[in-house]
């Protein structure tokens, strides 16, 4: 075993005040479930104002490390070598061992910065930060000391245990999963939305998720996708509660009723109110969409303001200064890019008009809507009836709820 | 909700004779052919007892066959192996712009390590010319691949003209058949046709997926493309799949054992479906007026109607349909019988396969044919603009 410690270096929980325990304590709960399923068996500790993993037994280093760096609240992962505390000698040579192994090829500027909190031991901290460093450059006069900005920081701690740890792997950051509430994400198959998920997720958000989908419009496999997608999203932010609608009838409805350049917007309108009532019915505090400014006609400023004016709950739209290209990297970072990319139709699509308008008034389209007046709530009623339930997890995925009524 | 299965050219169901054998063979007779004992002996008995059927129906030598693990499979040993060892006669060879995907891409492949490959064109019904495949011919053409039925369309091309063509022009280029459409609801006698090679595939025919031969013709040499322990005389190494050769050969024999009576039903319940399927306004099939049709295959296509929606609301009525060719259908670009024959546009997105099987009934036709018409005028009144 290489290192038998990870320390869990997190920056904005530290600072939460009286909450910081509530803070600390929920990450403490995502690390271990992050962990539950990997190789060996470990203690997630907070210890010294600080959270460590210990391995107590043998485990696969980059099953855990990767685990780790998605758990949201982690700023960096820290392996820790932990062994007896020795005797001086002892230690400049482990720590020159330790500092060979961690950068085999390097030539680096570097800092030893040491912590005694073992008082009986022989050496104080800028003994052992003195004899350290100097074993170091004996050992590769290449290398530099830089103690204002150094490429390797040796942190050497001296307690019941020895333990010395330098590189750090970067985290998420953000903050620990539920700490946040939880919102409503409008999930489709595309670009946008998982990584709009993933964004509010990260500030400690938990997820649900609606999708809509149209049969015979829209295949079985469009679900899949979508299913597939939420899945990813769950290794970041845990189980997500997928609604999964039949829209088909509103859509049609509103496609024989309505100007088909206004489709997509009404169309839209409809998703916020339905996605709206289920929010409200699982206590979620708002919606997530992943629209950005100017993207397409129907998330144009005027477009949005339209679309938003039929919510009463907070629409949150954490994608909406990114560029497409910032978007696609976040995905490919996150690991939905390759699955949103498969090209099975979704509901906003099927029916869409070669000009939409890009500047609808809000006026016009209220007025528009009445003509859906005789059958649309009784539409919306069913709708909801047809809310699928799927509880998906980064590793199963079951039925909480059937359709009742599948409409088709 | 009673299942209508009409996409028997994807896949089709197992025989239960033939699921019920191979499950004896996974469970009990489970050895190595190429095992010494007494496990081994029982399995090579299997696959002599597969090798007479299948050769019997063929009429050829069981030594004749070799087996593998597909359709596609039997296409690239036949076209990659036969350009392989004819590489110092000639660099030539010819197929058709409505092959499967398994010759084109194989033959793309071909042109990418120096070899020049002739595509020929097929008319409005989706036939080949025999005249046109001989006046392609030279003499350092090695070989010439063109289908035994169209699995898009259902044309069956003029096979044994095209032997005699091909032979006629030089007698030391190949005939290769894809006949994964073919075998089973068509006689097909290698020797007659003057076939050296024929690729044929044991899902089709209600056998199991991953499983299939390639028919060698005597003193047609070609080299392997698995090498490995040796098997079916270095043909194609690896342990034989027993099982499924031997359900393989069953299923054929109980397909060629009714050949006559069954394809007489398919054609009647094939030409029923077209006749009820035909009083949609605009409606029209594809491949119609071929002088020869598989009993089989139906390409319909509904000007306003998308495909992919028909068939999922067909799907919800039980009902499973392919759009254009199943193989082809999430790479369009792939999708060529349909575009060769001289579909445009929407009319490319507007059609649908129907693929019949000896387990159909007339009552399965009727059902889909009358949810084809309700479906139809509901789907025409939403379109995309």
């Amino acid at each position: 075993m290489k290192y038998q410690s990870f320390l869990i270096k997190y920056a904005e929980i530290g600072i939460k005040g009286k909450n910081r325990n509530m803070f600390e304590d929920a990450l403490v709960r995502q690390i271990k479930s992050a962990l539950k399923f990997c190789e060996g068996r470990f203690s997630v500790v907070k210890t010294y104002g600080r959270i460590f993993v210990n391995c107590l037994t043998e485990y696969d280093y980059d099953e855990v490390v990767e685990r780790l760096s998605k758990v949201f609240g982690i700023w960096g992962i820290c392996p820790v070598r932990i062994s007896e505390v020795v005797p001086p000698e002892d230690l400049v040579r482990q720590a020159v061992d330790f500092i060979n192994e961690e950068y085999p090829d390097g030539v680096h500027t570097f800092k030893v910065h040491t912590r005694r909190l073992n008082k009986q031991y022989p050496m104080d901290s800028l003994q052992v930060n003195a004899e350290v460093g100097h074993a170091i450059l004996e050992a590769e006069p290449r290398m530099k000391v830089d103690v204002h900005d150094p490429e390797i920081m040796l942190n050497i701690e001296i307690r019941e245990k020895l333990s010395m740890y330098s590189h750090m792997i970067p985290g998420p950051g953000g903050l620990p999963c539920g700490v946040g509430g939880k919102t409503m994400l409008l999930l489709s198959g595309g670009i946008d939305s998982p990584v709009a998920g993933y964004m509010i997720a990260k500030r400690g958000v938990k997820l649900d998720a609606v999708y809509f989908n149209a049969p015979p419009y829209t295949s079985e496999r469009a679900l899949r996708k979508v299913k597939d997608l939420a899945k990813q999203v769950s290794e970041y932010t845990g189980p997500i509660y997928l609604h999964n609608i039949n829209f088909t009838e509103i859509q049609l409805y509103i496609y024989e009723k309505c100007p088909h350049d206004e489709l997509t917007i009404i169309m839209r309108r409809y998703m916020m109110r339905i996605a709206e009532l289920l929010a409200k019915r699982s206590e979620c505090l708002g919606l997530v969409t992943g629209e950005s400014i100017g993207q397409v006609a129907s998330q144009t400023l005027t477009a949005l303001g339209v679309t938003n004016e039929v919510c009463t709950l907070p629409v949150f739209r954490p994608l909406i200064g990114f560029d497409k290209e910032e978007i696609i990297a976040v995905s490919k970072k996150i690991g939905t890019y390759e699955t949103s990319i498969l090209p099975y139709e979704d509901c906003c699509t099927i029916f869409v008009a070669k000009h939409p308008v890009t500047k609808p008034k809000a006026e016009v389209i209220r007025d528009h809507e009445r003509n859906l007046e005789e059958k649309i709530d009784e539409m919306v009623e069913r709708a909801l009836q047809t809310d699928e339930i799927i509880i998906i997890g980064p590793r199963d995925e079951r039925i909480l709820k059937h359709r009742e009524d599948p409409l088709v | 909700m009673r299942e209508i299965y009409l996409d028997n050219s994807a896949t089709t169901r197992c025989f239960p004779e033939t699921a019920e054998l191979m499950n004896k063979l996974y469970l009990e007779e489970y050895g190595n052919p190429s095992s010494m004992h007494h496990k081994g002996v029982e399995a090579e008995r299997r696959l002599t007892e597969a090798s007479a059927i299948l050769a019997g129906i063929l009429k050829v030598r069981p030594a004749n066959l070799i087996y593998t693990s597909c359709g596609t499979e039997s296409d690239n040993l036949a076209i990659i192996g036969a350009a392989m060892a004819m590489r110092r006669s000639g660099r030539h060879l010819i197929t058709t712009v409505i092959e499967h995907p398994a010759v084109l891409e194989t033959m793309r492949f071909l042109e990418e390590q120096g070899f020049e490959v002739t595509y020929l064109p097929v008319d409005s019904e989706g036939q080949v010319s025999p005249q046109a495949v001989e006046a392609a011919v030279r003499e350092d053409t090695i070989l010439v691949s063109v289908m035994h039925t169209n699995n898009e369309i259902g044309t069956v091309q003029p096979i044994e003209e095209i032997g005699a063509a091909i032979k006629r022009r030089n007698p030391r280029t190949l005939f290769h058949v894809d006949a994964v459409q073919g075998f089973g609801k068509a006689r097909i006698l290698p020797k007659k046709a003057r076939i050296d090679l024929l690729s044929v595939s044991g899902h089709k025919i209600h056998a199991a997926k991953g499983v299939g031969f390639l028919y060698i013709g005597d003193g047609c040499r070609i080299r392997p493309i698995l090498f490995g322990g040796g098997q079916q005389k270095g043909m194609r190494s690896g342990t034989q799949n027993t099982a499924g050769i031997a359900g393989m050969a069953l299923s054929a024999r109980i397909l060629y054992d009714n050949l006559e009576q069954d394809n007489d039903r398919l054609c009647r319940l094939r030409d029923l479906f077209i006749s009820l399927v035909t009083q949609i306004p605009d409606a029209f099939i594809n491949g119609m007026g071929a002088a020869r049709r598989a009993p089989h295959i139906i390409s319909l296509t509904v000007p306003g109607v998308r495909a992919e929606v028909l068939l999922h609301a067909l799907e919800d009525k039980g009902v499973y349909v392919s759009s254009g060719s199943a193989c082809a259908s999430n790479r369009p670009h792939l999708s060529g019988t349909l575009s060769a024959i001289g579909l445009k546009g929407d009319q490319l997105d507007n059609t649908i396969r129907i693929s019949l099987s000896v387990m159909n009934t007339e009552e399965d036709v009727r059902e889909a044919a009358a949810a084809i018409a309700e479906l139809v005028p509901f789907l025409r009144r939403y379109t995309r603009h």
